[in-house]
């Protein structure tokens, strides 16, 4: 029993009731992931299971047997920033950063969702493939919230690399 | 938490036969059931995890879906037939929760989850019939806004508080059932109790059952259909009322009609009467008022939510006007 997390082999706890976000924290000291809420309200605890976001909170670490993890500290590559940090830096996109990891973890998820085709409730033809629009990225990111109020900067930042992706 | 071990049966007989053991709890994505161990209001002493059993989505002869109990609420909404046949089902889906929760989310998971009454969640201080019987109720005098008008009884308000199974309930969908005694099919309608004087028995489910598909049949209101949420704040919030809706016309006319609502029962709530009202009539704001009266002539708000009244005429005359307008 193990899960893959950020590319390397970590064996599942033994006790089922230590949590993804616990273990990442408080075992492997992969402290990017925040804990706001511990109930699913907040989206600090994002991390990506099988590139799909999740939250850490509520996801008992067994549950993630076999899968791979992605965490904030897995998403920049050889030291330099993913695009979406630099873009957050850029845009303001945060003022404490608590919840920093979570919404990049989420935005990085959401991308990849838009490009597959994946609706929202705002989508106004569930039949068509939806274009990223501010209001779009406000739904798909709302399962995370800023208590610093730093959402114009969230937004400005994703939507800034939605359009590098597409150039 | 309480300490507990972790099982992942391979089959739903194997399930099955596990969830007949005392103790035991099902475990799907675990968003509602993990947090409320957390909480302190469930205590299994095992989980049984049954995300490995089936999470297809199958088209059936005929028309019609079969989707696994352990597929992702995420995976539903997005699926390309869902969404061109049941686009209030998609919509409802994604109108629930976050985008992370529902990644998580299996379908049995949705239809089995509990209420959000704060009370019925706070073991250390409230009352709640619901989780200890006998015990009383908080929320009949406390705060209400989220609690029924409808169904509710002398000793539980609380809410049902699905997106998705308000669009299941109007889409006429059945929930396969496996047991030790055999596998059935139970209509959605027939599938949750209304509390009366045992509002902690929640479902028709028999101890050791476990939901292994729901099938929505094919429906030619499916099409034109729509789902509307009001809500506290724009997303990522629960229902202060909410409307499935889907018509088919002739000629001007409803000729047939599936209205279901949420955020005002304790089980999703589907409106037979607004529909008979409707069905054969013209789609006039007038008929609409008229039918929602027949519906909610029995609503008992209490005193933080009578608002619901109102909201939930004007959002549902809202969604038919919009559904039954011209288009041609
Ligand atoms: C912050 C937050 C906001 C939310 N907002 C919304 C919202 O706006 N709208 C909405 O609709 N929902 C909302 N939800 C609830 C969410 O939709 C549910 O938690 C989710 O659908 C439950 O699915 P699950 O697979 O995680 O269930 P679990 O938590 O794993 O299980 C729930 C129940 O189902 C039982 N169960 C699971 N699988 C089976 C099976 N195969 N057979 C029999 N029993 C089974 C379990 O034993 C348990 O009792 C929200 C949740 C959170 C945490
Ligand atoms: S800490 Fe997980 S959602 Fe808030
Ligand atoms: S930057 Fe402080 S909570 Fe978002």
């Amino acid at each position: 029993m193990a899960i893959r997390i950020n590319g390397n082999e970590v064996a599942i706890p033994d006790d089922p009731r230590v949590s993804l976000a616990d273990l990442l924290r408080e075992q492997l000291h992969l402290t990017g992931t925040k804990i706001g809420c511990n109930q699913g309200a907040c989206g600090a605890c994002t991390v990506l299971i099988d590139g799909e976001r999740v939250l850490s909170c509520l996801t008992l670490a067994v549950q993630a047997d076999g899968r791979a993890v992605t965490t904030i500290e897995g998403l920049s590559s050889e030291g330099s920033p993913h695009p979406l940090q630099s873009a957050f830096i850029e845009h303001d996109g945060f003022q404490c950063g608590y919840c920093t990891p979570g919404q990049i973890c989420a935005a990085a998820a959401m991308l990849r969702g838009v490009a597959d085709g994946m609706p929202s409730y705002v989508t106004a033809d569930l039949g068509e493939r939806a274009i990223l629009s501010p209001e779009e990225v406000r739904e798909r990111m709302s399962g995370n919230l800023c208590r610093c109020g730093a959402h114009n900067g969230i937004v400005e930042a994703i939507l800034q690399v939605a359009k590098e992706d597409v150039a | 938490m309480t300490p507990f071990s972790y099982r992942r049966p391979a089959s739903s007989m194997d399930a099955s036969a596990l969830a007949a053991l005392k103790g035991h709890k099902l475990l799907g994505g675990g968003t509602n059931l993990v947090d409320l161990m957390r909480k302190g209001v469930e205590h299994p002493t095992t989980l049984v995890d049954v995300t490995a059993l089936s999470s297809e989505i199958i088209e059936m002869e005929g028309g019609g879906l079969l989707i696994g109990a352990a597929a992702r609420n995420s995976a539903v909404a997005a699926h390309p037939l869902v969404r061109a046949h049941y686009p209030m089902l998609s919509r409802a889906i994604l109108a629930g929760a976050s985008a992370q929760i529902r990644n998580m989310a299996t379908v049995a998971g949705n239809l089995l989850q509990r209420t959000r009454c704060a009370y019925f969640n706070d073991p250390a201080a409230s009352r709640c019939n619901k989780r200890q019987p006998g015990s009383g109720c908080d929320a009949l005098e406390g705060f209400n806004r989220y609690h029924a008008i409808l169904g509710g009884s002398p000793g539980c308000i609380a809410t049902h508080p699905s997106d998705m199974c308000v669009a299941l309930m109007a889409l006429d969908a059945q929930i396969h059932l496996a047991g030790s005694a055999g596998t059935r099919i139970v209509p959605l309608a027939d599938f949750y109790r209304l509390p009366g004087d045992s509002p902690h028995l929640e479902t028709t489910m028999e101890i050791g059952e476990l939901i292994t598909a729901v099938e929505i049949p094919a429906s030619a209101m499916g099409q034109r259909s729509a789902y509307r949420k009001v809500r506290d704040r724009a997303s990522y919030a629960f229902a202060l009322v909410s409307v499935a809706a889907g018509v088919s016309m002739q000629d001007g006319t409803i000729e047939d009609i599936r209205l279901a609502f949420g955020g005002i029962a304790p089980r999703p709530w589907r409106a037979l009467q607004a529909e008979a009202a409707l069905r054969g009539g013209p789609a006039t704001p007038e008929a609409m008022a008229a039918a929602m009266d027949a519906e909610l002539a029995v609503a008992r708000p209490a005193a933080g939510n009578a608002f619901k009244v109102e909201l939930l005429k004007r959002t549902t005359a809202a969604v038919l006007l919009e559904l039954t307008g011209d288009r041609s």
